[in-house]
């Protein structure tokens, strides 16, 4: 049996569309009192809603601890300016932000843009994965000790600790370097919903926190395995990456029984997981499925965030904390931190690695 | 009056070396200068732009304050520290597409329940192009045509909902844009962000005159302030709007002391301290479009011409045509007696006001009576405390005077500016 890792928790907290700043930073600030790890904000040009980045960043001053992360697609934005805006909710929040990379594989989000057609799921992950690893290269084309503000010379920067990225995707090019300094995390963390394949490709690549919808601890096990294999061919530590399983949770009935989709339900893709029962059932499966090693944690949609993350955070977490399964309160202040996870090294500073080991 | 804020972030005026000179980065510095504005009862906080680092003679230039965070993102986080103060973003209609722009100003103007203002810049060129997926160059027209029909496109988004909070779907097909769908966020508390425009060619006016609600211009002093004033409310005609509904706004400096003399030394010391020796010759290069570097900064200026459409300078708006400027600056310099450095510090100041505080709020007053402004947009010299003393020592003078408000009047930016709610065509 594998050794039992700290348990992380995470929760989405969009639901119908709003658009009044107070809803979202009350949810932000209810998940932070449950020491969650981080919250998401999921977004598509497809149905209506308020830019999630924007949301989540209008909640960074009204929080302290908790990661936030909002869903930025990667099809018919611009490469230079995502990952500016996520860096800069690095900046605003003092290292807690987070990327949850998606795509819009609709004709209709593509004719809200009229720049391309739409494309397959496939083609449109390739070009994700690009697209984070150039934010990725940007957010490293600073090195963190550019700034000099050398008096004695005049000199503001040293140019030297700049670097041109000079990226060529198979759809766009990026010279570089960022606008924006290095984000206090060094990088953001990197979400990808890893259930579909062409997705968990790039989730094994560029992710440092993967998501999977599966009904049944075994198949989330499998998954986390496949991930973790395809980070190793990518010359990756697995050790690296969180591996998260993706529950819709309705806590409304807190009287009936646990429910959940058996594995021959609908489709995991279009549906995901869906759990219906109590907070304290709900705290149970949770720890059923970390102690069997299936998942480093969980990441929870609530049917009705209001309603239901207040269950999470008073009951399902509380029973968690009393089983001493999951942390009372935040040890540091990043979302790295809270993951586990180290600031990574620049690949553009020479002194961290010997020669010809530079990206 | 009308009184915005300027973050100091990237230029070659913050004086950094200053030791009361912050982070240009860090929240704190942003949350600083916003607060400070709001205490001031001004009408917005206003964000600059720049999409690829510049340079110079090939590398990246290193002496001025470089790097800042991206604009509509570090607003949001300010809606969270403010309540009334007005939130301008800069963002350029060529690097951007107008659904996912509209939308994100459209959210701000919700976040913030209704200060969101958009600064609209057509900077097109190759160079920055290469940090984008369009990449390009639009020429100077298309650049406009462009701006133009973005703007009025997402005016079409912004409106595309119903009363009841129904979105219809919009269907857009136009030179630069095609855009068919339902818009994502419901009618805004302003109607439409605030639209700011900054650009200085017959075009930009033309452009500013037809869409926009302010202007963000150079002309600061009293004659080219008078001058740009008078032609630009002349075009609003054309286009069915009263003089009142565009107001302009001059970036201006300014410099504080006990007395006119204490603040003119303190002016003289900061023009020292942003114009080095080697920032001058810089500045020189910049016009001549040439390596100067065997030159004296304390010496003449170059006898010879500047090289026209030089590539020596990239990332940096140019002001006029380089022969023109080289022989202004030759003949300020013949007339005075002047060194390079010396004529680089005469020629590249803008308006600054420069007294004390009773000095600058006349002056300020007096700008505004004779139709050289509407208002200012206040470019501090510190990042994030050089407006402290103008809102603790000008403020007050001015509403003494009974030309600048003494308490907000209204929730919203346009309420600030006395601009009516754009006719709703939902
Ligand atoms: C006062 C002022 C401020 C400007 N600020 C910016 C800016 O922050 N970012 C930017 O990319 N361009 C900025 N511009 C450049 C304009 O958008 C425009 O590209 C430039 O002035 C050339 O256009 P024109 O020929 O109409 O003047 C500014 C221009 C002016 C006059």
């Amino acid at each position: 049996m594998p050794p039992i890792r700290p348990l992380h928790l995470a929760a989405e907290i969009g639901g119908p569309p709003h658009y009044d700043a107070a809803r979202y930073t009350g949810l932000a600030q209810l998940a932070e009192r449950g020491a969650l790890d981080f919250v998401t904000l999921g977004d598509s040009f497809a149905r209506p809603g308020p830019d999630a980045l924007s949301v989540l960043s209008r909640a960074a001053p009204a929080t302290r601890r908790i990661g936030l992360v909002p869903t930025v697609t990667t099809t018919h934005t611009e490469p230079f300016h995502v990952s500016s805006a996520v860096a800069t909710l690095d900046w605003v929040s003092r290292g807690r932000a987070g990327w949850q990379v998606d795509v819009s594989t609709t004709g209709a989000e593509a004719r809200l843009f009229g720049r391309r057609p739409a494309a397959p799921a496939a083609e449109l992950w390739r070009e994700a994965g690009e697209v984070a690893d150039a934010g990725a290269r940007l957010w490293d084309s600073w090195e963190d000790d550019a700034e000099i503000r050398d008096t004695a010379t005049g000199r503001f920067i040293d140019r030297g600790k700049l670097h041109y990225v000079d990226f060529e995707g198979a759809t766009f090019s990026v010279r570089g370097p960022a606008i924006v300094p290095r984000p206090p995390q060094g990088r953001p963390v990197v979400v990808v919903d890893g259930t579909t394949d062409p997705a968990r490709e790039t989730a094994a690549r560029h992710a440092d926190v993967v998501l999977v919808r599966a009904t049944t601890s075994e198949r989330t096990a499998g998954i986390r395995d496949d991930v973790r294999r395809r980070a190793v061919a990518h010359g990756r530590d697995p050790d690296t990456l969180r591996v998260l399983a993706a529950l819709t949770v309705d806590l409304g009935g807190a009287e009936t029984a646990p429910e959940l989709w058996p594995a021959s339900g609908p489709p995991l893709a279009a549906h995901g997981t869906y759990y219906r029962g109590g907070p304290v059932d709900l705290a149970d499966l949770i720890t059923q499925w970390h102690r069997a090693g299936a998942v480093d944690g969980f990441h929870l949609t609530p049917i009705t965030p209001e309603r239901d993350l207040e269950r999470i955070v008073n009951g399902t977490v509380t029973l968690l904390q009393h089983r001493s399964l999951f942390r009372t309160f935040h040890p540091g202040g990043t979302l790295r931190e809270h993951l586990g996870l180290s600031r990574p090294a620049n690949r553009y500073a020479p002194d961290r690695f010997p020669e010809g080991e530079r990206a | 009056m009308h009184l915005a804020a300027h973050f100091p972030g990237v230029n070659n005026t913050t004086v950094w070396a200053d030791p009361r000179s912050r982070s240009q980065i860090d929240f704190s510095s942003f949350e600083h200068l916003a607060r400070t504005a709001e205490r001031g009862l001004f009408d917005f906080f206003f964000l600059a732009e720049g999409l690829r680092l510049r340079e110079h003679n090939g590398l990246i230039h290193d002496l001025d304050v470089v790097g800042r965070p991206e604009s509509l993102t570090v607003l949001n986080a300010l809606a969270a520290v403010t309540d009334r103060l007005g939130l301008a973003a800069t963002v350029n209609a060529t690097f951007n597409e107008p659904y996912e722009l509209a939308r994100r100003l459209a959210t701000l103007d919700h976040l913030s329940a209704g200060r969101a203002a958009w600064n609209v810049v057509t900077s097109s060129d190759a160079f920055t192009g290469e940090n984008f997926r369009r990449g390009g160059y639009l020429d100077r027209a298309d650049r406009y045509t462009r701006a133009a029909e973005f703007v009025a496109t997402a005016r079409e988004l912004w409106d595309s909902w119903t009363a009841d909070g129904v979105p219809r779907p919009v269907a857009h097909r136009g030179e630069h844009f095609r855009i068919e769908g339902e818009f994502g966020v419901p009618r805004s508390p302003q109607g439409h962000p605030v639209v700011i425009q900054a650009g200085d060619s017959p075009e930009g006016r033309e452009f500013a005159a037809s869409a926009a609600d302010v202007i963000f211009t150079r002309h600061g002093t009293p004659g080219a302030g008078r001058t740009f004033y008078a032609d630009v409310k002349a075009r609003l005609a054309r286009y069915g709007r009263e003089p009142d509904e565009l107001k302009i706004m001059p970036g201006v400096g300014f410099v504080l002391g006990d007395t006119d003399a204490e603040a003119r030394e303190k002016a003289a010391g900061i023009r020292l301290q942003q114009i080095s020796p080697q920032n001058a010759m810089l500045a020189l290069e910049q016009v001549w479009g040439r390596d100067l570097s065997s030159y004296d900064p304390d010496g003449p200026l170059p006898e010879s011409d500047p090289v026209p459409d030089s590539a020596l300078v990239q990332g940096r708006v140019r002001h006029g045509d380089p022969l023109a400027v080289a022989a202004r600056w030759r003949a300020l310099s013949r007339e005075k007696g002047l060194s390079i450095r010396q004529t680089v510090i005469e020629a590249s100041g803008r308006q600054s006001f420069v007294g004390s505080p009773r000095t600058v709020a006349a002056e300020l007053t007096e700008f505004v009576a004779t139709g050289a402004a509407d208002g200012f947009i206040l470019v501090p010299h510190l990042t994030p405390g050089g407006l402290d003393e103008f809102v603790d020592g000008v403020v007050p003078l001015l509403q003494e005077r009974g030309v600048f408000r003494s308490a907000y009047t209204g929730a919203t930016l346009r309420s600030h500016l006395g601009l009516a709610e754009p006719v709703w065509k939902g």
